[in-house]
């Protein structure tokens, strides 16, 4: 019963591999965009069917922020939802 | 700590890219005149150099795939539990429990139940009997006597024949796809996880006990395709990584992370190469540098394409200064 409700219940951001996910709030993405000094549609890409995206809610033309962890603690990658 | 993280980030216009292709191309001229598997390793896994190749080729089956499942916290160092999922999991076939003899002639077929190697795996003959059924529809007659199954068939040899195959193939147990589960004892946590051949995550969704937070597989593609574009860009760091270092060649983690990075960054899992990285640059000159020089050429001039010599490769063609390291600065005028 409360195992089947937890198989549900399961989030891909509970997997070992994934890094926690977040959609950038609009008003940021232009900061952001300055201080990397790229344009929006040179940011690598994410699939709008990429199951992390749809978990978050992710549309098309979202920037989704990344907290990777990687050999110097933690790093923000970023991705256009495309 | 920002000054030190800081000093230690490499300069802006290094050429990040070939210092990485160097660093692990040179260990991969040591790695081909190795030898290519470990011996006595349970599971064989293409090692070294060919499963370098396919990770950067982003094949979508690897030669042997491969999974890691964990059990969940409360009986992770049930050795018992583990032995139950396996042969839970591990995909059994009617031809695997059984031997099928084909006797032309009397127009039958013999099934006899190997029973030792069934009841391992719980499954008694009216099992088989009864899956056969199920596969067979209204075709035959069964008689079963003890672990002896025989099937009266009303047809040509080449039908026979094609039943016998069909029966073979008929499904007993397990998920499809996962082959020979072995159980192995991880000596550092004392936990048992099973590793087993073949990799199917959709259907392991619905097995219970299992971790599915740590489940593993060396298919990058599945693991894109389950838990996407970030997952395996790990997943690709880890599988690199692995490779270098069993082979005693150690490789600093950030040129892989960029190489996987690169791999990842159109939102899939793309290959190093002409259908890939290298063949979906936007210069037509980059292009036509690297491979299928004429091709690229003369569609560009059918379509009309333009260069705007952005990159590396196309200033070096027409022998301008390339746009990386001093290149890159360039005189601003103060008003």
């Amino acid at each position: 019963m409360s195992k089947s409700e937890q198989k549900k219940k399961f989030s891909v951001f509970d997997h070992v591999l994934v890094p926690k996910h977040e959609i950038v709030p609009d008003p940021e993405v232009g900061k952001i965009l300055e201080e990397l000094k790229v344009s929006r549609d040179k940011l690598p890409k994410m699939l709008p069917n990429d199951p992390a995206a749809k978990e978050i809610g992710a549309k098309k033309g979202d920037v989704v922020r990344i907290y990777r962890k990687g050999p110097g603690g933690e790093a923000v990658y970023y991705r256009l939802v495309a | 700590m920002p000054k030190i993280k800081q000093d230690s980030s490499i300069d802006a216009g290094e050429a990040v890219g070939i210092i990485a292709a160097q660093s692990l191309g040179e260990p991969g001229t040591q790695m081909t005149m190795r030898t290519f598997h470990y011996a006595g390793v349970a599971e064989q896994v293409p090692l070294g150099l060919p499963r370098l190749i396919e990770l950067v080729d982003a094949r979508r089956e690897p030669a042997k795939a491969l999974m890691d499942i964990y059990l969940e916290h409360e009986h992770r160092k049930d050795a018992k539990m583990a032995q139950k999922i396996a042969s839970e999991i591990e995909y059994v076939t009617i031809g695997d429990l059984c031997s099928v003899v084909e006797n032309f002639q009397k127009k039958e077929l013999r099934i006899t139940v190997d029973t030792e190697y069934a009841s391992s795996k719980g499954i008694k003959t009216a099992d088989v009997v009864k899956k056969m059924r199920e596969a067979l529809g209204k075709e035959g007659k069964i008689m079963t006597k003890k672990n002896l199954i025989m099937l009266r068939l009303n047809s040509n040899c080449q039908k026979m024949r094609k039943t016998s195959m069909k029966i073979r193939a008929v499904q007993m147990k397990g998920i499809r796809g996962l082959a020979r589960a072995t159980i192995i004892k991880d000596e550092k946590t004392g936990e048992y996880f099973i590793r087993v051949g073949g990799s199917n995550i959709s259907e392991l969704k619905k097995v219970d006990g299992i971790d599915f937070s740590r489940i593993y597989t060396n298919n990058i593609r599945d693991i894109e395709k389950h838990f996407g574009i970030e997952a395996a860009r790990n997943a690709l760091v880890k599988e690199i990584k692995q490779v270098m270092d069993l082979q005693g060649l150690p490789v600093d983690i950030r040129h892989i992370m960029l190489i996987a990075d690169a791999m990842c960054a159109r939102g899939t899992v793309e290959p190093v190469g002409r259908h890939g990285l290298s063949g979906g640059k936007f210069s037509v000159l980059a292009r036509a540098a690297f491979e299928e020089t004429i091709k690229h050429l003369v569609n560009a001039s059918i379509r009309g394409e333009e260069d705007p010599l952005n990159g590396v490769t196309e200033n070096i063609i027409i022998g301008q200064t390339v746009k990386l390291g001093t290149g890159k600065v360039r005189l601003a005028m103060k008003e």
